[in-house]
């Protein structure tokens, strides 16, 4: 996407804090000129129900995104290295073969 | 969010394209056939994204349009609490076009050109709007029988194939399943108020029953529904295009009659009279029949031809006009602020 | 004031309590219904969203303090009764939140006039001898708080932002300022109350609001008005002409239906 034009309303990525112990989380986007609007419009949008605890806004296009043309590069290296994942191992809970 | 959809995962070589897009629509259908969510910046087929833009942007104007008839009692509400129910509820309209408008968006489409179409007229509303709320129990009604509708219709839309529109939908569900109890409430109030607010209560059901029951559901797609061959012949081939594509999950026939079965058991505890004398429990079927909704008559009456919906976009037209000077302002402003710490790099916009 | 009080008024601090918290409840509702004017009509579908937004609060701000006004009166009158039973000239809210403001820079530059006044009262009021008021106040501060921030952004953004903005705002704050001295009126009433520690002094809160909107004014790189003349009697339910359709539109509905339930 080109940047729109200079002070016109872009698009902001809004992320909450729902309440302590959770991290932000995205919950949407807002349209606005300047990020004080931005701001208010994600509390006016976001928070007209619940308490939240902190509002973050982050212009959508300075999020830097791997390609979807790249996504096998990317992303496809985890699935076949079963040493990454739990299961490939013992229980704890099992003895061992000569404890008889 | 306005994410460069990816028209082209691949760039093929022009010999290869026809193959190319063979398969790029293989795997889109694989994705949907699991009942996977479509992402912003996945492959998709046009027709799929214009079928969505299109949706999506009627969606967004039925709620923008939709405060209007509601707003104008804002400064009227007969009582406090009920002044500060109907502002939530007004608010929570803008909040849901704001959503929609939002996923939208991710669409490659920009919210000023969707509104601009709005404005000239070439995207449409739901033209249940296009009635005139001509007393306060219209507010309870459009609440009861109109957000009733569209809570069944958009029901199904949480687990629509598009992500970004599943997610609007969710929030909207929400808060919108709440409207409908608020405007039961407000007619209940009424029905047990005077015998005047309970004419008033009567008046507006009579108005609002078939608006809702026709025209928040779309036309008859099965000519089971009493849609004459052609209308509902067509009406089926939209549908069927929508639900294999996992954006639509219902027939609009199917949906009218939930509606239908809601709204009886709740018009009878509050003691209104729906306006339809077909209306009657049908032991075999398990369902309430009703009586076959006149679509050549409602064509006839809700063209762009009322006075009602020359109003509703003139009203939208003149706030966008007006407001005109200030989002220049605020254009101007920032781009001086802007211009006054960084200048802008271009990256990607994320989806 | 002119109103008819129905059952035993209450004499002393608490009927004139009463009156004040009357005062402050009518401003409310009178700037709510002004802000309710506004949406649809907004310039973009956030501001109707924001607006609706403030004016919800306003209106809860009005419901509190008019059913306490019913409450210390000893009328027992609900925030209904006060809101769509009285007469324009028993309403004594001040001219600023009445007067009809233009366009969206009147809006903006009646919302910097109030909201400065509203956050610190509230802040003061908190502080109140009455237990009631003064838990009232601490709620609505927070909430006025953040109605002081969209318009102190919107102030600088229409100042600095284009000619015409620049041009429209100066107009408002033309228009609108002449009426804010009489948020800060200290009449008999006001005079009792603060002597008994009920009420705030609202001449140093008229200093440091002075101040604040000056400085707002200056970052928005826009005149003080200095108005040459004061408009007052709100506070005596003389009101301006444009008030009576105001309250007529108010309570049309409520006085359609006599013995009515909402």
């Amino acid at each position: 996407m080109s940047r729109p034009a200079e002070g016109a309303p872009a698009s902001w990525e809004v992320f909450l804090r729902p309440r302590r112990g959770l991290s932000h989380q995205h919950v949407g986007s807002v349209r606005a000129s300047d990020p004080d609007m931005a701001l208010s419009h994600a509390r006016d949008l976001y928070t007209r129900r619940g308490e939240p605890l902190s509002l973050w806004v982050v212009r959508s296009d300075t999020v830097y995104a791997a390609s979807p043309g790249e996504r096998d590069p990317f992303f496809s290296n985890a699935p076949h290295k079963p040493y990454r994942y739990p299961e490939e191992f013992v229980p704890l809970s099992e003895g061992g073969e000569g404890d008889d | 969010m306005t994410g460069s959809p990816a028209r082209a995962a691949a760039s093929p070589g022009a010999g290869e394209e026809a193959a190319s897009q063979a398969r790029l629509t293989a795997e889109f259908e694989a994705l949907l056939a699991e009942g996977e969510t479509v992402e912003p910046r996945d492959w998709m087929p046009d027709g799929y994204r214009r079928m969505l833009i299109r949706q999506i942007a009627q969606h967004a104007h039925s709620e923008i349009i939709g405060m209007q008839p509601e707003g104008a009692w804002l400064t009227r509400a007969p009582s406090l609490h009920r002044k500060s129910v109907l502002l939530a509820k007004v608010q929570d309209e803008a909040g849901h076009g704001l959503y929609l408008y939002s996923a939208a968006e991710t669409l490659g489409v920009d919210r000023a050109e969707l509104l601009a179409a709005l404005h000239r007229g070439q995207q449409r509303y739901a033209a249940t709007f296009n009635h005139p709320a001509l007393t306060w129990a219209d507010t309870g009604a459009v609440a009861w029988l109109t957000d009733g509708a569209a809570v069944i219709n958009q029901a199904p839309l949480c687990h629509t194939s598009y992500g970004p529109y599943a997610r609007a939908m969710r929030r909207v569900c929400q808060e919108e399943a709440f409207h409908v109890r608020q405007g039961y409430d407000l007619m209940k109030a009424l029905c047990e108020g005077t015998p005047a607010q309970k004419a008033m209560a009567q008046d507006a059901v009579d108005r609002w029953w078939l608006p809702a029951v026709a025209l928040m559901f779309g036309p008859p797609d099965t000519e089971a529904a009493g849609g004459d061959a052609k209308t509902a012949a067509l009406g089926a081939a939209v549908s069927r295009r929508a639900i294999a594509w996992g954006i639509k999950r219902h027939t609009n026939d199917e949906l009218r009659q939930r509606f239908v079965d809601h709204c009886v058991p709740q018009a009878e505890r509050l003691g209104l009279t729906l306006p339809d004398p077909g209306i009657r429990w049908n032991e075999e079927r398990g369902h309430y029949d009703f009586g076959p909704v006149d679509w050549e008559l409602y064509r006839g009456a809700l063209g762009d031809d009322t006075h009602t919906a020359r109003q509703r976009l003139a009203h939208r037209v003149a706030a966008h006009e007006d407001g005109a000077w200030v989002r220049e302002a605020a254009a101007a402003y920032a781009a001086r602020q802007s211009g006054a710490d960084t200048a802008g790099t271009s990256t990607e916009a994320v989806a | 004031m002119t109103e008819t009080v129905t059952g035993p008024a209450r004499q002393g601090t608490d009927a004139a309590l009463a009156r004040y918290a009357v005062r402050l409840g009518d401003d409310a509702l009178v700037l709510a219904q002004q802000l309710c004017g506004w949406i649809t009509r907004a310039p973009t579908i956030e501001e109707d969203l924001a607006l609706s937004n403030i004016a919800l609060d306003l209106v809860g701000h009005a419901r509190t303090l008019l059913a306490l006004g019913g409450r210390l009166d000893g009328t027992g009158r609900t925030e209904d009764d006060f809101a769509f039973l009285r007469t324009e000239r028993e309403f004594t809210n001040a001219l600023l939140v009445e007067i009809p403001d233009g366009d969206f820079a009147g809006t903006v530059a009646r919302q910097l006039a109030y909201t400065h006044h509203a956050v610190l009262l509230y802040e003061a009021l908190a502080a109140s001898t009455d237990p009631e008021l003064a838990a009232f106040a601490v709620r609505a501060a927070k909430e006025v708080a953040y109605h002081r921030r969209h318009a102190d952004d919107w102030v600088v953004r229409l100042g600095l932002g284009t000619a015409e903005s620049a041009r429209r705002m100066r107009a408002g704050l033309e228009r609108v300022w002449p009426c804010t001295a009489e948020l800060f009126e200290e009449d008999a009433l006001v005079r009792g109350l603060t002597a008994a520690g009920a009420v705030p002094a609202p001449g140093p809160l008229r200093e440091r609001w002075h101040e604040e909107v000056a400085a707002v004014l200056k970052r928005a790189g826009l005149p003080l008005p200095a108005p040459k003349w004061h408009a007052t009697g709100g506070r005596d339910g003389l009101h301006t002409e444009a008030f009576g359709p105001l309250v007529a539109e108010l309570q049309s509905v409520h006085r359609q239906f006599p013995g009515g339930t909402w």
